[in-house]
């Protein structure tokens, strides 16, 4: 109870205090909105599929960009403060903590993704789409995304060194998840470190959710995106352990 | 009854000795201080006490739980007020309370009845509603204060509670500390202002470079001092130069010039008239000799040799 208490006061004052910012929700919708509406203007009308087989891509892409973008403001601006010593001094356990302050990032990760399906919908027919399994993607890709971001704020003292970091991650990850290219289509080299990144999995399973189709099987790209989940989580967690309680 | 016993505490950083094996035992209901210069390991170890930093070695004992491996447990009967405040600029006051009262588990209900009850307390009731970064740094103090008691902890960690504060918020903090020590809160202070330690603290262990040089309480501290002196010289002009020189004159003496006054200490009686003659032959008139009552400040310098201006040098502000 003690600890539930915590995680959703957390929870809420990061909604609050940073999510709720009407800069971040302008940037938060202003984005993923441009970038949906460029492509699938640009798009051939009459090409359904084709424009469903980018609704994928433009969610992902919304995901990645939004979840770390926060978190990095979240957590290095509070640790740069100082705040982040009083959560870590409170008598809670650090997996609360860091699940707590993730969870705001996560919410706010799935709520991006709405948006290029919100402007697919009135372009492209969505009647076929398998919302089950589209949700459990988005989900998915939200909270690894929020887990390779607090991997990397953990790495940075300021915010802007975190957003270049994250762009280290971000930029070459929008051309080796297969986005937009597809993955078979790359060399082998790439292929295979496009095997190693998260986003590849929540991409392939929102193909499936959409238009029934994936280089993986969804079992592979749940999997996938549930370890690289926990990896990034235990990650974080030492770090933080090892840096931020000297 | 001790809440904290410390044992063969110590704090490396790489090849840098922090803290170098410090052991103190802090009994409940009392006002500890930790006196020492900048850099003397105060802070690390506070951070070390509340989980903030690791023990290279050594043992600690919260209220009978271990300090490291339970650590968790410890702090919810901690209070922790680090040396900066450091509460959320986004949220007022009352919001800032509430939520730390959320962080020790306190249902809503009760948060926001302790935080009314804190607010009023530190005479911050009308400012209740205003975002913590508008609020003046001696506010923010009272504030950050307030919410390390928002879970009326056993103990309460202040670092340095009072530097770089106006004088009328120092006060009021040192007001809110005595009347926590009367409601029977263990207050742990570090500090570097000696007559803040000397008003305040029951106990107080000085501590330079990482080592507690003594321990005791403010009038055994004293005592040391009983069988020295202290002479205080008024000269007409102001003999800065001369520190070096008078010194050297006399050894077993420890000499501070400032200005136009000079403090001698000495472990013995001190012979008066050939520090009256060594001024007079190069010329300063000597306006008054006299003998003072050792302030613990004079102690501090007996005992750790570090000079009361080097213990100054961190003041950031007029907090006294």
């Amino acid at each position: 109870m003690r600890a539930w208490i915590a995680f959703w006061n957390i929870f809420k004052k990061d909604v609050q205090t940073y999510y709720l910012k009407p800069p971040n929700i302008s940037w938060g919708i202003i984005f993923p909105f441009s970038w949906t509406l460029m492509q699938l203007v640009r798009t051939p009308a009459a090409d359904d599929t084709d424009l469903r087989s980018l609704l994928p891509g433009l969610v992902a892409m919304s995901i990645l960009f939004g979840t770390t973008s926060m978190v990095a403001v979240t957590i290095t601006f509070e640790k740069r403060s100082r705040s982040f010593d009083r959560l870590l001094t409170a008598p809670i356990s650090l997996t609360t903590l860091v699940l707590a302050k993730m969870a705001g990032a996560v919410f706010f990760g799935a709520l991006m993704a709405c948006l290029p399906l919100l402007v697919g919908a009135f372009i492209v027919d969505l009647s076929g789409l398998n919302w089950a399994v589209a949700a459990l993607g988005i989900w998915l890709m939200s909270i690894s995304s929020a887990f390779l971001g607090l991997a990397i704020a953990v790495s940075a003292k300021e915010v802007f060194e975190a957003q270049t970091y994250a762009n280290f991650f971000r930029f070459p990850m929008l051309f080796l998840s297969g986005f937009f290219l597809p993955i078979h289509s790359l060399p082998w080299l790439l292929r295979l470190l496009s095997y190693c990144l998260p986003l590849t999995y929540g991409a392939d399973l929102l193909r499936w959710a959409l238009v029934q189709a994936g280089d993986f099987h969804p079992g592979l790209d749940l999997a996938a995106l549930a370890g690289f989940s926990t990896l990034l989580f235990s990650y974080s967690r030492w770090s933080i352990t090892r840096k931020w309680i000297l | 009854m001790v809440i904290l016993s410390v044992t063969d505490l110590q704090k490396m950083y790489g090849r840098i000795t922090a803290v170098a094996g410090i052991s103190f035992q802090v009994e409940q209901g009392e006002i500890f201080g930790f006196l020492g210069p900048n850099g003397a390991g105060k802070t690390t170890t506070i951070n070390m006490l509340t989980g903030l930093a690791r023990p290279s070695a050594g043992q600690i004992w919260i209220d009978g739980l271990d300090g490291v491996e339970e650590i968790k447990k410890a702090q919810s009967i901690m209070g922790i007020v680090p040396d900066e405040s450091n509460l959320w600029d986004d949220l007022d006051g009352f919001e800032n309370l509430c939520f730390c009262g959320a962080l020790y588990g306190l249902d809503r209900a009760r948060r926001q009845e302790r935080a009314r009850e804190l607010l009023e307390q530190f005479g911050l009731a009308s400012l209740g509603s205003r975002p913590f970064r508008a609020y003046s740094k001696g506010l923010k103090r009272r504030l950050t204060i307030a919410a390390a008691l928002i879970h009326h902890p056993r103990i309460l960690f202040l670092d340095e509670p009072t530097t770089g504060i106006d004088v009328e918020s120092a006060r009021q903090i040192r007001r809110l500390i005595l009347d926590l020590k009367r409601s029977g809160t263990t207050v742990f202070l570090t500090t570097h202002y000696i007559e803040e330690a000397e008003r305040l603290c029951d106990r107080v262990a000085f501590l330079v470079e990482g080592r507690i040089k003594k321990a005791g309480t403010v009038r055994e501290l004293m005592a040391q001092a009983g069988d020295g002196q202290i002479i205080k010289v008024a000269l007409a002009d102001a003999a800065d130069a001369l520190e070096p020189e008078l010194q050297r004159a006399f050894p077993r003496l420890q000499v501070e010039i400032k200005g136009s006054t000079c403090t001698l200490h000495a472990s013995g009686q001190i012979a008066l008239l050939p520090i009256l003659e060594f001024f007079e032959v190069r010329g300063l008139h000597v306006l008054e000799a006299r003998a003072v009552r050792p302030s613990l400040e004079d102690v501090f310098v007996q005992i750790t040799g570090v000079a009361a201006g080097e213990l100054r040098r961190g003041e950031g502000g007029c907090g006294r």
